[in-house]
């Protein structure tokens, strides 16, 4: 039962993955990754992360994918060229990709852990509950907790700095109203200076 | 299941995100594809953390969520004022950094 769930998740997760670097339309790669991220949440659960996996759902599959959502159905479907001005770029990423995994599975099955051939021991009944990663974040983590949490709230604001007002109002306006400035200014010289000169 | 299984995956996941950086050009699906290598990394976490019986790998594994959040509001922010600024999204055409 357990190899069952986790080939469904496995396929899940790999499928999600692939299609994300495979389809075209940006819209379609983001929904391939909510489908990712929820295969790996339920591979979360069979490894007993029970609060880590409702954090992925809820926070990751929702709030984040969302955020993806708006960006990708606002900036379009931005028409890139399927293939690379470099040479052989098709082939090349996915064959260092290959390399890269073959080194990686190498290096995880020669390690000679024995821990990692085994299922993994029994645990106690709390393991990843809600109570019990709480009681870590808040206690022996809490500088780490306290950082992370200044750190979403810089990044809040960076984005807002970087999003809001710059590129908005006075920058974006700012980038176009120079074009816009010197095309009036451009077209008005001509039309202005004449009568002045007649 | 045996914990070197996920650890296997992951691993796959990992290569997979690297291809991805490595093929697209557009800003947005790189992004993705940088989500696709933290969720990697926290698989493993999350497979080490089962294996060796200790929590602490999925209070990391939370922080990395974390990170990833950050990355992507100021990642989503910048690709945002680059298209109101009628910047090309394609990471081939921004070579350069101008203040």
């Amino acid at each position: 039962m357990i190899q069952v769930c986790f080939f469904f998740g496995a396929i899940g997760c790999l499928g999600g993955a692939i299609a994300v670097i495979a389809l075209r339309n940006p819209f379609y790669s983001v929904l391939a990754l909510i489908v990712h991220l929820i295969s790996l949440a339920g591979l979360f659960l069979l490894l007993q992360g029970e609060f880590l996996a409702a954090a992925q759902i809820v926070v990751y599959a929702g709030a984040v994918m969302v955020l993806y959502v708006f960006v990708a159905a606002y900036v379009g479907n931005v028409d890139e060229p399927l293939w690379e001005p470099i040479p052989g770029q098709r082939f090349i990423a996915p064959a260092l990709g290959i390399a890269l995994f073959v080194e990686l599975a190498i290096a995880i099955t020669g390690s000679g852990l024995k821990a990692i051939d085994t299922h993994g021991p029994t645990v106690e009944l709390g393991f990843g509950s809600p109570t019990a990663i709480g009681k870590l974040l808040l206690e022996r983590f809490l500088i780490a907790f306290e950082a992370a949490s200044l750190l979403l709230l810089i990044a809040a604001v960076g984005a807002v700095v970087l999003a809001g007002r710059h590129g908005g109002e006075a920058g974006g306006d700012g980038a176009r109203q120079p074009k816009d400035g010197f095309g009036v200014a451009r077209d008005a010289s001509p039309a202005t200076s004449p009568p002045e000169t007649t | 299941m045996d914990i070197t299984w996920y650890l296997v995956l992951s691993a796959l996941l990992f290569a997979t995100g690297v291809s991805g950086v490595l093929l697209r050009r557009s800003p947005l699906v790189i992004l993705l594809c940088l989500e696709l290598m933290l969720n990697a990394g926290n698989l493993a976490l999350v497979a080490f953390s089962r294996s060796l019986n200790n929590q602490e790998g999925q209070v990391f594994a939370l922080i990395v969520m974390v990170i990833a959040a950050c990355e992507v509001v100021v990642g989503l922010g910048i690709i945002v004022a680059a298209y109101r600024r009628r910047i090309p999204l394609n990471v081939d055409d921004l070579r350069s950094l101008r203040g």
